[in-house]
């Protein structure tokens, strides 16, 4: 069965498309999502989404939807817990553990079955439907169009909050905007590779495109290359290796990390010991 | 409810999770307060990739999560400790060995129910092997943290200073995530991979936001610990539910009002006067 | 009369970071007892320079002695508050507890609680006029206080060398010569050296020994008067510098001191 055949396949050209809609969307998200250092937050948004994905499946609704719901909620917990929120990781950790434990239960409800928990949580692109096409192609739409709107003030909030606050940027609600796309796309992200795995379509192709140029357009672009390559290279490799897509799509991801770092090694002038410079953390605020 | 106590795997359950609870809760705190909570997720989720290699290769579980994590808490020490770099690279090393992990699993019969167990845990399955081989190990672990309780307490805080003491404080570093990596393994037979990190930060979250002592907050987190375990056993062989699950909530639903009001607590603190004695300027007449 | 070993000894040393030389031929010695202010524009290697004291850093070229042998990470008898930030907020430890840090946070094991124990570090707090901030959680506590805290952790381990580096910098003109006359009193009192980073020579005048200016690399140790001149200035930073120097003060005219 060729390539071609195999494309003939409903579930085969949605797997494609859903994948191609989530790779053009990981690029952007992706560049802010490191800039802005959300990582773990990406990461434990995920997991809310697990929840949700859960939640949906007992309540027999779209899991989609039921992602997209949860994750929006989370955003909002963030939102009202807002700038208190001091030190990110511990509360970001907390809200994971606990959201996988409340997965956890609604799964033991609705099915002994372990395959559903691990589709949902290693993803399964190759059971992807037309509705969810849908869905994450007008997600996707949303997305790219606010973030273009939002371009250049969510930029300036990210590198310096502090003086974009002093130009009258309204840092608390970017902050609180660019979640609820991050949830969006976070959904999305979780359709093609689960749960676990969000972070390697968010996180990496961003992280390895911003160890190999300083400029934003640039870094986006090749975070979208990277991650399109990855997406759909793993989809055709596993069809092609019979190995599962996510494992593939991730060991892609995690190469292109590799060779960053390698290129950005090779590049960088060595240092034995890091410069003292006494104003070195740039701080925080949202 | 009770009648169910008196069976012997009930009795493993109480054991080892008592172990558990008590590890995590010592070594919870310096986690927490050296900012290593993605580590820590990092950790068990590349446990798992471990323990699914271990059973496709036919050997228990349990030595394959130790090599995993081992290796892998020495690469994450070794990692720049710039944070947002840093956070990238333990989440590549993380996402990659969980695609290993499903990868392992896939080719290993009956997969999605050994890697449900692995990463969920199941009280019921706890042998008395395991508790005995968890209380040596986690033994273990706590008398090497009495050792090193001074230097890892004065390297968390202060890790210029304590260098120039003579505190070997990069060795300190590997030193505890190798130790956390052996506290996952030993959690992963009672609470699953991924939620020996709720017992790893729950208590001692929660513990030091009540109080700024190192020697008070680590027995709060471990009563803490103890407490949520065991209410989480017991109600899970009540209920039916999974155990995991009442002990990321009821960790998670102490947590929070302790860190909302806790905030208000510090909002308190006394401001210092701004001197001992006031001057008036303009009194020239 | 014989003299004293020195008890910092540098002979052409040259410091690298990188392709950047950070400090050239650089050589002085200090005698025990001494009290020296290491001044300096930002970035110009004063930092370096006492880590190179401390082993942390490696010269490329020349000799670093320091008690006689080379310098080395863990040596008891010096005591060492390096440049601070803030500690963040949300740090879950009392005052009293980072001071103790300074007695007995190297020493392995859990220590046990004594009265003796709390009562050397109350009188280490009581030195610095923190002994009310006892208690409190030290991410609350304003950068000065900060800085007194860690002053008193560097004088609590009883060193016979003391590298401070800016320790006066958020402190307030009052806290500042209380600062200045602890370290001076306990220098006096037992005999220790001190090194001591600063932006403002003028608080320290009055126990200042020797200054040591450095900037873009170079460097001049000598009294304040042979060192803080229009001419030697004018040379190290390459360019027109004036001194000023009225009512017993200096100032520096044409660049950061």
């Amino acid at each position: 069965m060729t390539m071609i055949d195999l494309l003939r396949h409903d579930f085969v050209q949605n797997a494609f498309l859903a994948g191609t809609l989530v790779a053009l969307l990981s690029g952007l998200v992706g560049y802010f999502v490191v800039l802005r250092g959300q990582a773990f937050a990406c990461e434990a948004l995920s997991h809310v989404g697990f929840a949700g994905a859960t939640a949906a499946a007992l309540l027999g609704v779209n899991s989609l939807l039921g992602m997209i719901v949860f994750t929006l909620l989370g955003v909002l917990g963030i939102g009202i817990l807002g700038k208190r929120l001091r030190h990110w990781d511990v509360e970001v950790g907390m809200v994971l553990a606990f959201m996988l434990g409340l997965g956890v239960l609604f799964l033991s409800f609705y099915t002994q079955n372990a395959t559903a928990a691990v589709n949902v949580l290693f993803g399964s692109i190759l059971s992807v439907t037309h509705t969810d096409i849908l869905v994450m192609a007008v997600a996707s739409l949303l997305t790219v169009l606010a973030l273009a709107f939002l371009f250049r003030p969510l930029l300036f909030a990210s590198f310096d909050p502090v003086m974009a606050e002093a130009r009258g940027v309204p840092i608390r609600w970017l902050s609180i905007l660019f979640l609820v796309l991050l949830a969006l796309s976070v959904s999305e992200a979780m359709k093609v590779v689960g749960v676990l795995l969000v972070f390697a379509l968010l996180v990496i192709p961003a992280a390895s495109a911003e160890l190999l140029t300083h400029r934003p357009f640039l870094t986006i672009a090749l975070a979208t290359l990277i991650s399109l390559i990855s997406t759909l290279g793993g989809l055709i490799l596993t069809f092609v290796g019979h190995w599962p897509a996510s494992f593939f799509i991730v060991a892609l991801t995690s190469l292109f990390y590799i060779a960053a770092l390698g290129i950005h090694g090779l590049r960088a002038p060595r240092r034995h010991h890091e410069l003292p410079h006494p104003d070195r953390e740039v701080f925080r605020t949202d | 409810m009770f009648s169910v106590l008196q069976y012997p795997f009930i009795h493993n359950a109480f054991l080892a999770g008592s172990l558990v609870a008590i590890v995590n809760g010592v070594l919870g705190y310096f986690l927490v307060v050296r900012g290593l909570t993605f580590a820590g997720h990092a950790l068990s989720s590349i446990g798992f990739a471990g323990a699914a290699g271990a059973v496709l290769l036919g050997i228990p579980p349990a030595y394959g999560l130790l090599a995993f994590t081992i290796g892998a808490s020495l690469v994450i020490s070794t990692l720049s400790s710039e944070t947002s770099r840093r956070d990238v690279a333990i989440g590549v090393t993380m996402t990659f060995a969980l695609s290993l992990g499903i990868l392992f699993l896939s080719l290993y019969h009956g997969y999605a129910e050994m890697a449900y167990s692995i990463l969920f845990g199941t009280i019921v399955g706890i042998s008395q092997n395991d508790v005995i081989l968890s209380a040596m190990l986690g033994l273990g672990v706590l008398a090497v943290l009495s050792v090193l309780w001074r230097p890892l307490l004065f390297s968390s805080f202060d890790p210029e200073v304590a260098e120039v003491r003579g505190l070997p404080v990069r060795f300190l570093n590997v030193f505890y995530l190798v130790l956390v990596a052996v506290a996952v393994s030993i959690a992963m037979q009672v609470i699953g991979v991924l939620l020996v990190f709720a017992l790893l930060i729950g208590p001692s979250a929660t513990a030091i936001r009540i109080t700024d002592h190192p020697m008070r907050a680590v027995a709060l987190s471990v009563c803490l610990g103890l407490v949520y375990t065991w209410a989480g056993i017991l109600l899970a062989a009540a209920s039916n539910w999974p155990v995991s699950f009442f002990i990321t909530a009821i960790s998670f639903g102490v947590y929070l009002p302790v860190r909302l009001l806790a905030g208000q607590k510090r909002a308190r603190f006394p401001i210092k006067q701004l001197g001992k004695k006031s001057v008036t300027i303009l009194d020239k007449e | 009369m014989t003299m004293p070993e020195p008890i910092i000894y540098l002979d052409q040393v040259d410091v690298c970071l990188g392709n950047v030389f950070i400090l050239q031929h650089i050589s002085l010695s200090i005698k025990p007892g001494e009290f020296i202010v290491i001044l300096g524009p930002n970035g110009a290697g004063k930092t370096t320079f006492l880590k190179l004291l401390l082993g942390l850093v490696k010269p490329c070229t020349g000799e670093v002695l320091v008690f006689g042998g080379p310098p080395q990470c863990g040596l008891q008898e010096i005591g060492y508050a390096p440049q601070r930030r803030m500690l963040d907020t949300e740090t879950a430890l009392c005052a009293r507890d980072l001071v103790g840090f300074g007695l007995d946070g190297h020493r392995w094991g859990t220590g046990w609680p004594s009265r003796r124990r709390t009562e050397v570090i109350d009188q280490a707090l009581e030195e610095v006029d923190a002994l009310d901030l006892a208690e409190a959680p030290v991410g609350q506590l304003s950068g000065g206080e900060q800085q007194r805290l860690l002053l008193a952790q560097a004088l609590l381990a009883e060193p016979r060398l003391l590298l401070l580096d800016e320790p006066l910098a958020n402190l307030d003109p009052a806290h500042q010569q209380e600062a200045v006359a602890l370290v001076d009193k306990i220098r006096r009192k037992r005999d220790t050296t001190v090194l001591l980073v600063s932006h403002d020579i003028n608080p320290l005048l009055r126990f200042t020994d020797q200054v040591l200016y450095m900037a873009h690399g170079h460097s001049a140790i000598g009294t304040p008067e042979e060192v803080i001149t229009s001419e030697t200035l004018s040379q190290l930073y390459d360019t027109s510098v004036e001194v000023v120097q009225t009512k017993g003060r200096y100032f520096v005219v044409g660049a950061e001191v």
